[in-house]
């Protein structure tokens, strides 16, 4: 992500080169980098992964306010057109969030609730590998990326995808939003596919993820890599599964049952 | 030579204006979808890929099939074949315009289409599929048009056409393997996700390609005094019933897996294609449409009394021909989404105005396919031109 010395003496040479110089060369000639440079993200992790403790998931409204918070600080809008709706994050039955751990019987419990999918910010994201213009991409920090000015919108990474997380804007989103909730965060325009980002925008102001917030410690965030981390502490002290982990994608969000 | 294509009896004027009429009538529907989104389109978030991606891979198929003509002809000196390879070729090309079209209007922003090459991404196969689709049309353009200009000056092509021609043979087996690639690599897509699907993808195009390549002669025999002979017909019609006889093969070496195996995963698809799922079973028909007919025109190709009629071979290449696009065509793509990875059964089906842009593309290779054809015929037939007929 940063710049290192080698990086910042090329560009500092080829500006030389053009006659530019100061700060302005930089924006010229790696916009944002500069400054990006200049602002160390509050939040760093090496590797972000979330624990969803499902046992604290009962009521529908523990679902709605975690569900809310996130349409919220993305704009997301409400599709008239439900079989093309827009989900970063929503809530399944176990039989269909956990298709490869089915028993027979299961505790009532279990079999009658409903838990939250997202997108597995997976640490072998199949969505990465198959994006043809790197639009979708995976950060040093674990997150899986969308790049909503650079997608083509060829929807390879929706077949990619063995969770179904992502969603593609069918039609203008805009039309959708009564209106928008977060100022701060972009609308996206149609044609272009979008998931979960671990709300990146808050972890750079050092907030936690809006959903995390809203959960009231149903839902933990954290550095996987840390072994003091409290994800870590969490997975230490707690059986928890993953999503389809046969399929090697390594999902780093994990569900305490 | 162009000018060929420009003079012409009053059946083509008119053949050529209803082409021109289909695509106008596209392209309106595609301005509509330009500014709407997909969304007109009957694809959802479960099945994200619908009739355009599907009318893509059956048509990259014809388009590799013409190898079936160029490798005989150029490696084995299948003699026979001299006359209409270039018949194959021109085929190829109006093929893969369909395909770039049909991945063209299938990107929610086309605008952005260029950032394939832009940023250049080797590990994602649509950059692949992209390099090897345009470089099979310039082969086959460089290729079509020197021979064919050859013969028309009645010179042999120039030298540097024979390593193309050579290059094109794996070229072409090349486009449709990547093509399998853009599905048989996905986890959790058990359909797609069988390691055969490359050789499934050949065998069916070996069968189709040429089953149309067939059709196409006898046409051009009705219309036109030319005629490709009745020994490449034969030709044509063996390779036809042994990819064809390859295909159903291929189809139930996959059906075992599935169904011996035991594996719901596996499973699921095909029992939706062939029974329904859950209560759905939108393409139930068409998968039973497709079994019988192919097995009737793979009987109808090896039945000595119905396979030297020529009737008969028209009747088993269209049933051919329609049984695979149905198999490939229509149900390969949606099968692979169904059920969705939450195991849910979302359904699809084209809308009307998805319909018609895919009838303006279809009606756009045509187009270019006729215009070819015209000019390649129009060389063969001129008695100026010191052409082999």
């Amino acid at each position: 992500m940063g710049m290192n010395r080698r990086e910042f003496l090329r560009i500092a040479g080829i500006a030389s080169l053009w006659g530019l110089g100061g700060k302005t060369a930089f924006e010229i000639l790696k916009p944002g980098a500069l400054e990006a440079q200049l602002r160390p993200p509050l939040m760093k992790a090496k590797k972000w992964a979330m624990v969803i403790d499902t046992r604290k998931f009962n009521a529908p409204e523990d679902f709605q306010k975690v569900i809310d918070a996130c349409v919220k600080a993305h704009n997301i809008p409400k599709v008239a057109n439900q079989r093309q709706e827009i989900k970063w994050i929503w809530k399944e039955k176990y039989e269909n969030a956990f298709p490869d751990d089915l028993n027979q019987f299961l505790p009532e419990p279990v079999e009658q609730k409903f838990f939250l999918v997202m997108c597995n910010h997976c640490t072998n994201p199949p969505c990465v590998r198959v994006c043809p213009t790197k639009a979708t991409f995976k950060r040093p920090d674990g997150i899986v990326m969308m790049d909503y000015h650079r997608c083509i919108g060829c929807r390879f990474c929706m077949a990619g995808c063995p969770y179904g997380s992502r969603s593609f804007n069918f039609r203008d989103p805009r039309r959708f939003l009564k209106e928008i909730t977060n100022p701060d965060y972009p609308t996206r325009s149609k044609g272009v596919v979008e998931k979960c980002n671990f709300c990146e925008e808050r972890l750079a102001k050092g907030q936690l993820p809006a959903c995390v917030e809203a959960s009231n410690g149903a839902m933990t965030f954290g550095d996987l890599d840390n072994p003091d981390s409290e994800v870590r502490k969490l997975l230490r002290e707690n059986y928890s599964i993953r999503r389809k982990p046969n399929l090697g994608t390594q999902p780093n969000v994990y569900y305490l049952i | 030579m162009f000018e060929k294509a420009l003079i012409g009896s009053k059946g083509y004027y008119t053949w050529v204006l209803f082409l021109l009429a289909m695509i106008g009538i596209g392209f309106a529907c595609y301005l509509y979808q330009y500014n709407e989104g997909l969304g007109i389109t009957g694809m959802n978030r479960d099945v994200s890929w619908g009739f355009y991606i599907a009318q893509f891979t059956f048509l990259v198929g014809v388009a590799a099939s013409a190898v079936m003509l160029v490798l005989p002809y150029y490696l084995h000196d299948v003699q026979v074949f001299g006359k209409i390879t270039i018949l194959g070729e021109f085929l190829a090309i109006a093929s893969v315009v369909m395909c770039i079209l049909f991945v063209t209007v299938d990107v929610g922003y086309p605008n952005r289409l260029l950032n394939i090459i832009l940023y250049p991404t080797p590990n994602s196969i649509l950059f692949w599929d992209f390099i090897v689709l345009n470089g099979y049309l310039l082969l086959n353009l460089f290729i079509g048009w020197n021979v064919l200009t050859a013969e028309r000056k009645a010179v042999a092509p120039p030298k540097w056409v024979k390593p193309l021609i050579y290059i094109s043979i794996p070229w072409a087996i090349s486009i449709h393997t990547v093509t399998a690639f853009l599905y048989a690599g996905m986890p959790g897509r058990h359909y797609w996700l069988t390691a055969i699907m490359a050789v499934r993808f050949l065998g069916s195009a070996f069968a189709a390609g040429p089953a149309l390549l067939i059709i196409l002669a006898m046409l051009v025999r009705r219309l036109t005094p030319f005629d490709a002979g009745q020994e490449a017909l034969n030709k044509l019609r063996n390779i036809v019933t042994y990819a064809m006889l390859a295909s159903i093969f291929f189809v139930l070496l996959e059906l075992f897996t599935a169904y011996y195996s035991n594996i719901p995963g596996h499973k699921h698809p095909f029992t939706y294609l062939f029974v329904g799922l859950e209560g759905h079973g939108k393409y139930v028909i068409w998968t039973w449409i497709s079994v019988v007919v192919g097995i009737a025109s793979a009987l109808l190709l090896i039945l000595p009394m119905t396979r030297r009629k020529n009737a008969w071979l028209l009747a088993a290449c269209i049933g051919v021909f329609g049984s695979l696009w149905i198999e490939k065509g229509l149900t390969l793509v949606v099968t692979g989404f169904v059920p969705n990875p939450l195991e849910h059964v979302v359904e699809y089906a084209p809308t009307v105005p998805e319909v018609f842009i895919a009838l303006g593309v279809w009606a756009t290779g045509f187009l270019v396919l006729t215009l070819l054809y015209k000019i390649a015929l129009s060389v063969k037939l001129d008695p100026n031109s010191a052409s082999v007929h």
